[in-house]
């Protein structure tokens, strides 16, 4: 059991899905002999051979578009976009063809694709390469998100999303790639899509997110702890289609309701959480449902980065302000 | 001073606006009887469009676009097609859809609002129509990799309008398609009008077909309107595509005789004058004079015609009418392989004719 970051894991994953099935290919800028920016294609081209390792001409759309037309062609395009925050142009194929060509055909074509891309902040990038936007991929109906938030979990979930028979955008967040490691089982065991994982079980207090703010919100778990309150972790990693019954399980349990995300808050898919939570368990609540999140203004640069992030003294404050109720 | 490069971009064209024959007839144009099939298809076209216009004015189908005039483009497309080819169509490219087998009735299925209209029977494997504008050419460059892949040696042929050339999925797609030398024939159906935006505010690029250059694929240009012609420079790209030539880009001159579809009125930005002017330059007309003047066809054929199209059209408008609508559980049943539990909920609310949000 190799000792892996995230980004290994998805490497690990990668190489796992090529060895499996020859339809699976690989495309993005760089991700050939340079073995993508992140590395996570590393050693893929001289594995597997540019055939099916594609470095590409720099253009988003055409990534997409190309995925879309190979995947209805009977292979299974794994494309990776380099940060989120180029990811606009893909979009347009995203939500205009990838998400609809099954239901437009009647399952005539489908679209088995994944999109990868690294995203959200904390690693004091660049200029546009530090957005959280899997909101407005959430909202295109016939397209799965999913974000990994641990090794094990990038490595199973995106082993599922290359052998869903339908298009995955699986957003990866940068800042954990090499934060932690992890003994992950390269043993070809996918993982659940469309289903949350609960990460802590807990009495007083449910904590919903996903992607990097899962390790915030571990941390401020166990510093809640540390004054008695036991808190209920759970990590989305699929975000649409959207199955709230774990929350509004823990919901109807704890009373309470935090959802942590770095994205911006106008819009931001807590705000589908709370209003679902708000539809269904209204009843159970004990305190108003709480939203830390990023503000809605543009991702600041480098320097206020830290100003935008949600971080774990927001969650813990926010935790113990909602134990105050009730 | 020293010119780098030098390109030229060729135009073909046999048979004239009158019917005269210009240049030497390629073999595919020798024999009358090879293009008697065409000038059906470019008929049937023509009163298939016909009556789905009247089916639309009549409030018994959706907004419809029609290709009066253009029809030649679509049919010597497919007809130099081979079936294991590929064909990604825009949204007026019936003639060559209908040549490939796409019936009349899904035609109608789509347009009247039903989505069992992409679910060809016959063409399984063409993509459906492609509403956002070269939004489909990325994708023909998806085919053609996984064609290449494969050894297999058909072609991926995407067919748009002049406006989708100002568009970047139209570039890209060229790009890649020359730099990866895949089996890709892009074609642009010039019709002067991207609704009410003539193509001289398009670009101003002297040819449509010159912008295959800057990609490094091969760029033609081709009288739309001459059935022969583009037969025959079509079937000239697929064959350099099924060798490992690469991609071409042909810029077929047509004119759109038509609205840009039922929702639109022509007469807000162009003159009749104009209008006239194409109507004399029309496809199905000149084809015929060359016709009659080789005695290849009659009155008595063109009656024949007339009266089995008739009934044709007659007959598939008759299914489409009589086709009852998908039960309300088939805008989630197609979504995903397997409907996910979250949705499962939100099915059984609309089963019962409630608001999915009740």
């Amino acid at each position: 059991m190799p000792e892996v970051n995230l980004v290994e894991a998805v490497n690990l994953a990668l190489a796992r899905a090529l060895e499996d099935d020859d339809k699976v290919v690989v495309l993005g800028e760089d991700v050939g002999i340079n073995g993508g920016v992140f590395r996570a294609t590393d050693g893929l081209s001289k594995r597997f051979g540019s055939e099916r390792i594609i470095d590409t001409p720099l253009s988003e759309g055409l990534i997409a578009g190309m995925s879309v037309g190979m995947a209805a062609s009977g292979l299974r395009p794994v494309a990776e976009i380099q940060f989120m925050g180029f990811v606009y142009p893909a979009l347009d194929q995203i939500g205009c063809h990838a998400s609809r060509l099954r239901n437009r055909t009647r399952a005539r074509l489908t679209c088995p694709m994944v999109l990868r891309a690294p995203y959200g902040g904390g690693v004091h990038a660049p200029e546009h390469h530090s957005e959280s936007i899997e909101a407005m991929f959430a909202h295109i109906p016939g397209l799965r998100v999913v974000i990994p938030s641990s090794p094990q979990r990038a490595y199973g979930l995106l082993l599922s999303a290359i052998r869903d028979p339908d298009p995955v955008v699986f957003f990866e967040p940068k800042r954990l790639y090499r934060s932690t490691t992890e003994n992950v089982k390269d043993n070809g065991i996918a993982l659940p899509l469309d289903k949350a994982f609960v990460l802590r079980p807990g009495t007083d207090i449910t904590l919903v997110t996903w992607g990097a703010m899962v390790q915030e919100t571990q941390l401020a778990a166990k510093q809640l702890a540390e004054i008695d309150i036991q808190a209920e972790i759970i990590d989305m990693a699929t975000l649409s289609p959207f199955d709230p019954s774990d929350i509004l399980a823990s919901v109807k349990k704890t009373g309470r309701c935090v959802i942590i995300h770095e994205a911006v808050r106008n819009c931001g898919f807590g705000a589908e959480i709370a209003a679902t939570i708000a539809e269904q368990a209204m009843m159970s609540l004990l305190a108003p449902i709480k939203r830390i999140t990023g503000p809605d203004t543009v991702v600041p640069l480098a320097r206020l980065e830290s100003k935008f992030m949600p971080d774990v003294n927001a969650i813990v404050s926010g935790s113990k302000e909602m134990m105050e109720y009730a | 001073m020293v010119v780098k490069v030098n390109h030229g971009i060729a135009y073909h064209q046999y048979i004239d606006e009158a019917g005269k024959v210009v240049a030497d007839l390629p073999d595919s144009a020798r024999q009358t009887k090879d293009l008697i099939p065409l000038y059906k298809a470019i008929t049937l076209t023509r009163a298939f469009d016909e009556k789905a216009v009247a089916l639309q004015r009549t409030g018994r189908l959706g907004t419809f676009a029609s290709s009066l005039g253009q029809e030649a483009v679509g049919v010597g497309i497919a007809s130099a097609m081979h079936d294991n080819d590929v064909l990604l169509p825009s949204f007026r490219e019936q003639s060559a859809m209908l040549w490939r087998g796409v019936t009349m009735t899904e035609l109608l299925l789509y347009w009247g609002g039903d989505e069992r209209g992409s679910d060809f029977q016959i063409t399984r494997h063409d993509f459906p129509i492609c509403v956002p504008v070269a939004s489909h050419f990325p994708h023909a460059v998806g085919v053609a990799t996984a064609l290449k892949l494969a050894k297999n040696k058909a072609v991926a042929v995407a067919v748009a309008g002049d406006g989708a050339t100002s568009k970047g999925d139209f570039y890209e797609a060229m790009n890649a398609a020359g730099l990866w030398r895949l089996p890709t024939v892009f074609v642009i159906t010039n019709n002067q009008w991207a609704i009410s935006v003539p193509r001289a505010q398009q670009t101003a690029a002297e040819t449509l077909a010159q912008k295959a250059i800057a990609a490094g694929i091969k760029g033609i240009q081709v009288d739309g309107n001459d059935v022969v012609a583009v037969h025959h420079v079509v079937s000239q790209a697929l064959q350099r595509a099924r060798n490992g030539e690469g991609a071409s880009l042909i810029e077929a001159i047509t004119y759109r005789l038509s609205d840009h579809t039922t929702a639109d009125d022509a007469s807000r930005y162009r003159n009749d004058k104009e209008v006239s002017k194409h109507w004399k330059q029309e496809p199905l007309r000149r084809l015929r004079n060359y016709l009659e003047s080789k005695d290849a066809w009659h009155h008595e054929d063109e009656d024949a015609l007339q009266a089995e199209i008739s009934d044709q059209v007659e007959k598939a408008a008759q299914v489409y009418l009589e086709t009852p609508a998908q039960p309300a559980s088939s805008i989630f049943d197609y979504l995903f392989a397997k409907l996910p539990p979250a949705l499962a909920r939100q099915r059984s609310l609309v089963m019962k004719g409630d608001e999915p949000h009740a």
